[in-house]
């Protein structure tokens, strides 16, 4: 039998070979990845510890870590919470945490997450050392300023540097207040969470960065710019029509207004673009074809993830479209749909040459002893088709010239602020329900700026809701 | 620890080991201590001593009673079940249970079985006379919790438990061992039937029917036990020592592969008809689906585990408050994650220790009774303990289970103390016949 026994032994061993190898993988090489789980108690707990760091706009500390009692030693506050909730996030026992309190987490709690987790920091002698401060782009001031403009309405405000890529303002409506979330108690975090996550209006979600709206007419920016791009000129004239007939469909395309909107037989490209022309855009759009239209809008950043510290949702221009698809497309309908972060993106581009800067949220990153440790790189969007560049120089320079127009004696007049270049493009979409609003545009090479309202009433528009809305936020910038 | 006892009496050698043992565990008592305040628990003193004298009972009892048997089962056991009575007394810190002290009397109740058996089996041939009695006990105490007046009730998705005069016992932890002695003594009487294949089933050749029978009875309540108790990880212990035996006893592989397609037979059914095995299943394959949720202990398992990573978090420092059952079946998740990597992997070492001891034991016992026992017990153990370490580890399906010796449970300490007296007693009777000291019953040769 002892035969049998050796073989029964070695069986044993192999099992047991089986065990040692797997605690080796679970305990050394998939460590990391389990233990930082979101579901790890762990982490957030030792986390809580620690004086994690201060998010700072402008000098001013938005989320800070302060001493407290009980089983936490540190306790999260956010300086007028719901203004900036979108952007910190919150910081909780029960919840984990979001936004920027978990995209920085590592320079916020100063060590790496496995050092955390294992406690290493303690044993290497850093106990009682502070997390690191992170820096924003983002001014409170502009941010204000949106928050005062939107006043209430479902919307967002985005508000760029476009020869940087920094962010100035990104705020969304509805918001919350990351304070009762990031509590101790979780009774407290619980009655403050159900009803925001219930919440029909969806004050959780950054209607800044992770909506998808129809862009409307601002898109018609991204045709002009596939138009110039081909070889047209913002004088090349086109039939001036009251309704363009659709090729392979019944439907067709009107002009909001109902009649031709330049009263002659030729309206050029220019006037087109500044009065908005849904006849002229979906010819155009008709006769770039959907390919052209798609590749315009991919090196403007549509189609692909925008490398910002915070996640956005992909901006989507479909391919294969059929003809009536494309005409509707080329005029921000259909299934086009964009986030607000990147319609400033495009906006910012016109004016800066037509270079697409990569955005960025965090300026810099500072220890506990002042001294800087990171630094935003400032840089073009280069992972885009076209390296950055969604427009020759001379075509940006050329839709640069009609957005003013566009503000100075079309549909974006409301946006205009006197002795100041500002240039822009409103959108009204038409997705039943009340209209979005929107409008895209920039002072000078100051700043760039999106805005979006989805709940102004049945008569919104771009011109009436959302370009004294940018008015306000160019003003503002340009004021700080 | 020579085999030959010629060179190193074998007491002096346990006598180091049990001392080393002991000095571990209080070593680990004081440290445990030490991270909740500077004074020592007085519990802790009490725990220590009270191990100190079991373990020196227990090595007076064998040195008087098992002179030549194996040395390291007994140091191992108590290490074992020293490591446990500190993890155990960790999560009554985690919890703010007491389970502590009840697992110490425990601990001196089965040592007291050890010793008990040791003195009245004096030879283990003797068991195989009562066969029949251990075949019926074990099915008389697989039974015991569904009894209505004596059963403890549902306890955790199992009916396993029983209350005997206002104590709660697993009668099931006990009924492995006779179920081990009735197969020994089974087998040994129909080894040369069961050997011979004179049936063939396509390419496997096969005894007949009627002593395969016992085989499809052993499928059969395996079936029953799963389905009856909610207890898949006795099922699978009980039918793998089974199979190990079955193999040993007769040389043909086609046992445990008829077996083995059983036993998927049987667990395929199982599958399709109990909702709680398809969510074991379903959780085995994707934790991180429903971590809150019906994962939740495996998840907490294997965050324990990561957060340990290779050296812990240090005694007292881990999360056992967050690892459902800590103090009983995931008791090893509380070790890998204070002791990490090393302390788990050291504590699975003991176990390889005590296992290669068992075969050791197996081989070189006096007949093959003795053999098939010392087969059959060594085989519960490891495959309790692979049954639950591996569970933990999301090697295997998690299934309830205690880890021999460490878990906090009277009944599975008590069964497990009486798995080493067997062994014990096997081991002395081999070495003792090996230095020419009488036995009372002519030894058989031992056959290969």
């Amino acid at each position: 039998m002892n035969k049998q026994i050796t073989r029964v032994t070695t069986v044993v061993l192999v099992l047991f070979g089986a065990l040692f190898v797997n605690l080796n993988v679970i305990a050394l090489f998939q460590a990391d990845e389990i233990a930082n789980h979101p579901g790890n108690r762990r982490i957030i707990i030792r986390e809580y510890a620690l004086e994690r760091g201060p998010i700072v706009a402008a000098d001013r500390a938005i989320a800070q870590s302060i001493p407290s009692d009980g089983q936490y030693a540190f306790l999260r506050v956010y300086d007028d919470g719901p203004l900036f909730a979108h952007l910190t996030g919150y910081y909780s026992i029960v919840l984990q945490r979001s936004g920027l309190e978990s995209a920085l987490n590592e320079q916020l709690t100063g060590r790496s997450t496995e050092v955390v987790a294992q406690n290493l920091g303690e044993l290497l002698g850093g106990r009682d050392r502070p997390g690191n401060t992170v820096e924003l782009t983002v001014v409170p001031a502009i941010q204000q300023a949106a928050r005062d403009a939107l006043d209430g309405r479902e919307g967002a405000v985005v508000a760029l540097d476009p020869t940087t890529g920094a962010v100035l303002a990104s705020y969304a409506n509805p918001t919350f207040d990351p304070n009762p979330l990031s509590a101790h108690d979780p009774a407290v975090v619980n009655d403050a969470w159900l009803p925001l996550r219930s919440d029909e209006r969806r004050p959780l979600i950054d209607r800044a960065t992770r909506e998808l709206y129809p862009p409307g007419s601002t898109f018609k920016v991204v045709t002009a710019a596939a138009a110039l791009e081909s070889g047209l000129e913002p004088t090349s004239g086109f039939p001036d029509e009251a309704e363009f007939d659709v090729p392979q469909t019944q439907s067709n395309i009107g002009n909001i207004t109902g009649q031709p909107c330049g009263g002659g037989d030729r309206v050029n490209l220019s006037d087109a673009f500044a009065r908005s022309c849904n006849t002229v855009f979906a010819r155009l759009g008709v006769e770039l074809g959907d390919d052209a239209l798609r590749e315009q809008a991919e090196r403007f950043g549509f189609n692909a993830d925008v490398p910002y510290e915070l996640t956005v949702a992909r901006s989507v221009v479909p391919s294969d479209l059929d003809v009536p698809a494309t005409a509707q497309s080329a005029i921000g309908q259909r299934d086009v749909r964009a986030t607000a972060m990147q319609m400033a993106l495009v906006g910012a581009s016109v004016t800066n040459g037509g270079v697409v800067m990569r955005p960025y949220l965090v300026s810099g990153v500072r220890d506990p002893d002042g001294r800087q440790i990171e630094r935003a790189e400032v840089r073009r969007w280069t992972e885009l088709p076209g390296g950055g560049a969604a427009l020759s120089p001379r075509s940006a320079e050329q839709l640069r010239t009609m957005m003013i127009s566009a503000v100075r004696a079309g549909t974006g007049t409301a946006a205009a602020i006197d002795g100041v270049n500002v240039g822009g493009k409103t959108g009204t979409a038409q997705t039943g329900g009340d209209p979005t609003a929107w409008f895209i545009g920039f002072a000078g090479q100051d700043v760039a700026v999106a805005v979006v309202v989805a709940d102004d009433g049945p008569d919104a528009s771009g011109g009436g809701t959302a370009a004294p809305i940018a008015r306000q936020v160019l003003q503002a910038a340009l004021d700080n | 620890m020579s085999d030959t006892g010629t060179t190193t009496n074998p007491r002096v050698v346990e006598v180091r080991l049990l001392i080393g043992a002991v000095v571990l565990t209080a070593g680990a008592g004081i440290l445990l201590g030490w991270s909740e305040s500077s004074e020592l628990p007085p519990a802790a003193i009490v725990t220590g001593i009270a191990l100190a004298i079991t373990a020196a009972v227990a090595h007076v009892t064998v040195r008087t009673f098992a002179p030549d048997s194996d040395p390291t089962l007994l140091p191992i056991a108590f290490l074992l079940n020293g490591l446990g009575l500190v993890f155990v007394r960790r999560t009554d810190l985690a919890t703010g249970s007491d389970l502590a002290a009840t697992q110490t009397v425990w601990t001196a109740v089965a040592v007291g079985v050890l010793c008990a058996t040791l003195l009245s089996v004096r030879e283990v041939r003797s068991l195989a006379r009562y066969q029949y009695t251990f075949g019926l006990a074990t099915i008389v105490l697989l039974i015991l919790p569904l009894i209505p007046f004596l059963s403890a009730g549902l306890i955790n998705g199992a009916r396993l438990w029983i209350d005997i005069f206002g104590m709660r016992f697993q009668p099931g932890e006990v009924a492995k061992l006779t179920m081990v002695v009735f197969l020994a003594s089974y087998l040994e009487r129909n080894r040369p039937l069961l050997s011979v294949a004179t049936q063939r089933v396509g390419p496997v050749l096969l005894p007949a029917p009627r002593h395969l029978a016992p085989l499809f009875v052993a499928a059969f309540m395996a079936m029953l036990i799963m389905a009856y108790l909610r207890d898949l990880g006795t099922a699978l212990l009980l039918f793998g020592a089974f199979m190990a035996m079955l193999y040993v006893a007769t040389g043909r592989l086609a046992y445990p592969g008829v077996g083995a397609a059983l036993f998927a037979v049987a667990s395929f059914t199982a599958w399709q008809t109990f909702g709680h095995v398809r969510v074991r299943v379903r959780i085995w394959l994707d934790p991180w689906a429903d971590v809150s949720g019906e994962a939740y202990q495996i998840a907490q398992s294997l965050f324990a585990f990561a957060t340990g990573g290779l050296t812990g978090t240090g005694l007292g420092f881990g999360r056992p408050q967050d690892v459902p059952f800590a103090a009983t079946d995931a008791i090893f998740t509380v070790i890998g994650e204070e002791l990490g990597l090393l302390g788990a992997t050291a504590v699975l070492m003991l176990y390889l220790v005590m296992i290669l001891r068992g075969m050791r034991i197996a081989q070189t016992a006096r007949d093959e009774f003795g053999t098939l026992l010392a087969v059959g017990l060594t085989i519960v153990l490891a495959a309790q303990t692979f049954v639950i370490v591996g569970g933990l580890t999301r090697l295997v399906p998690l299934t309830g289970i205690t880890l021999p010796f460490v878990s906090y449970g009277g009944s599975a300490l008590l069964a497990n103390y009486l798995l080493v007296a067997l062994l014990l007693r096997i081991s002395d009777e081999s070495r003792g016949s090996a230095k020419g000291r009488a036995s009372l019953t002519p030894a058989r040769p031992v056959a290969s």
